[in-house]
């Protein structure tokens, strides 16, 4: 009975360790060195590595960086922060303007995120692209290259989900602060930058995170407008190789460490903020 | 129109959120250094009429003059109006992502336009004022309660107000910590600051109003000295009230 109960109490504290450790991470992490070592030895996975990636053609018009780690991600990562810088502006507009008393750009705010909220995203590229963007810019021959297009469109439909996430931060903090600040003769629009906006955007910063994450995947649309990002890239390859096994494979692990790599970036940084709070 | 005398002029106001009716027609004037106590039960409209006088509630009808000038009036510079106008809420509503001094300077800075170096120096007396000049580099919820609170007076005041408006400064505090905030504010009204307080008080109304007003369901019921309403209160409504707060 003794034998027993100890036997259990010696098992707990180590298979509680045992559940709570994250084998998820490691599979991954062992498909992601499986990929790396395939790369290194297997001539077919090499070379359509070193194509999406982009390390291809003439390299001499790009800093060694990019010539490093290939002008397909490049792009993909170009695309996706210069979008993403542009969706934080047109969200914070459309966010300020969704809770305005303002009638006529509350509506405006509230159509633009109904608006790209009810197409789907690759329809959106394709409207922006090849609809919005010449419309505006004058004509189809106006000169806007395919990954300015690209960009804009992410950022206008990044731009409506990212509202709602500035919308719900600026309402999650309590009427009292803009009351004392204004109480104390700011402005409404000194109190929003000063007293609510810092506040909201430390509360919704995991928010930003994961919508910066699922840019960059869908960032990847953007190859319907034969933008050559990492998955123009692959679908290039995988159609004049016909290794669609090794295309797709490699494409999966770039996007795969781009997301992880990231997604831990923004745990750290989150930890880093939460201190100073 | 007005006597010269007075700071606030509180014209025949009412005050409606939706249907219900919160103010019914309070007139009531504050002259230069008088500290006015508002007391009365919850829902008496009270907070509502001392939010009116900076104009965080927009009367629905009526009118509230500072200094003579017109607040509801659109070509009011409403802003102009509140850096005058200090305001200590029941909830301190200190700023959470700025420290003490931050907390104290950025108003200075944004809206009097003094210099950081001028700010903080006006900071620092006010703190030592309310007694916590150490805790300028703390973030809010560092502090207890009673300090929180001393530093949203220590906030107002370093806008050089001519009126304080305290809206329940004392509710939201545990028992021990109403002491350290009546005295920095009995110190307040001693020193001839124009002041109108909802508290309920009793002991600092008597040491330092010079009236205290008595409202009930959206209308002020009686208006007297704190000697005279706390002990012959003249209204049926306003010994009944009483009754209650002193009843142990």
């Amino acid at each position: 009975m003794t034998a027993l109960e100890e036997k259990t109490n010696k098992k707990a504290p180590g298979g509680s360790a045992w559940r709570e450790f994250p084998w998820w991470l490691v599979a991954i992490i062992i498909f992601l060195i499986t990929m790396g070592i395939l790369i290194a030895t297997q001539p077919e996975f090499k070379r359509a590595f070193l194509f999406i990636k982009g390390g291809f053609g003439s390299l001499e018009d790009f800093p060694d960086v990019v010539a490093l780690i290939g002008k397909g991600i490049s792009v993909t990562v170009y695309t996706t922060l210069v979008g993403f810088a542009f969706a934080l502006v047109f969200g914070l507009l459309a966010g300020l303007g969704r809770i305005s008393s303002n009638v006529i750009l509350r509506n405006t705010a509230i159509f633009y995120v109904e608006f790209i909220r009810g197409v789907p995203t690759l329809v959106l590229i394709f409207t922006v692209a090849f609809v919005l963007v010449p419309w505006i810019a004058g004509g189809e021959n106006s000169g806007v290259s395919m990954s300015s297009r690209a960009v804009f469109a992410l950022a206008i439909i990044y731009g409506a989900f990212l509202a709602e996430i500035f919308r719900a931060g600026i309402e999650s903090i309590s009427k009292g602060q803009m009351e004392a600040a204004r109480s104390l003769g700011m402005t409404h629009g000194q109190a929003m930058r000063h007293i609510i906006l810092p506040q909201a955007v430390r509360n919704i910063l995991p928010a930003l995170g994961n919508d910066f994450i699922a840019m960059l995947k869908d960032s990847s649309l953007v190859s319907v407008l034969a933008v050559r990002d990492v998955t123009q890239q692959g679908r290039l390859y995988a159609s004049s190789t016909f290794r669609f096994r090794e295309s797709y494979l490699i494409l999966t692990f770039l996007y795969l460490t781009m997301t992880l790599t990231l997604s831990l970036l923004l745990r750290w940084f989150e930890r880093r903020l939460g201190k100073n709070v | 129109m007005f006597d010269t005398n007075d700071v606030i002029v509180i014209d025949n106001l009412h005050k409606y959120f939706g249907h219900i009716q919160a103010v019914k027609g309070v007139n009531l004037s504050v002259r230069q250094g008088e500290v006015v106590i508002i007391v009365g039960p919850s829902g008496s409209g009270k907070s509502t009429v001392l939010r009116c006088i900076n104009h965080l509630e927009v009367p629905t009808n009526g009118a509230v003059y500072i200094d003579g000038v017109h607040l509801e009036d659109k070509k009011t510079d409403i802003n102009k109006v509140r850096a005058e106008v200090g305001m200590v809420f029941q909830q301190f509503n200190l700023f959470p992502h700025l420290t003490v001094l931050e907390n104290i300077t950025i108003a200075q800075r944004l809206v009097r336009k003094r210099n950081q170096e001028e700010a903080k120096q006006i900071a620092m007396q006010q703190l030592t004022r309310v007694g916590i000049p150490e805790k300028a580099d703390a973030y809010p919820r560092q502090l207890s309660g009673g300090q929180q609170q001393r530093v949203a007076i220590a906030r107002s005041l370093a806008m050089n107000p001519k009126i304080m408006l305290f809206d329940e400064p004392t509710s939201a505090l545990d028992p021990e910590m109403i002491k350290e905030v009546l005295d920095v504010m009995l110190v307040l009204a001693k020193e001839g600051m124009t002041m109108v307080v909802v508290t309920h008080e009793m002991g600092f109304a008597r040491a330092a109003a010079d009236r205290v007003v008595f409202m009930d369901d959206g209308s002020v019921v009686e208006v007297a000295s704190p000697e005279q309403l706390y002990t012959n209160p003249q209204h049926d409504r306003t010994k009944l009230f009483l009754s209650k707060i002193l009843g142990h």
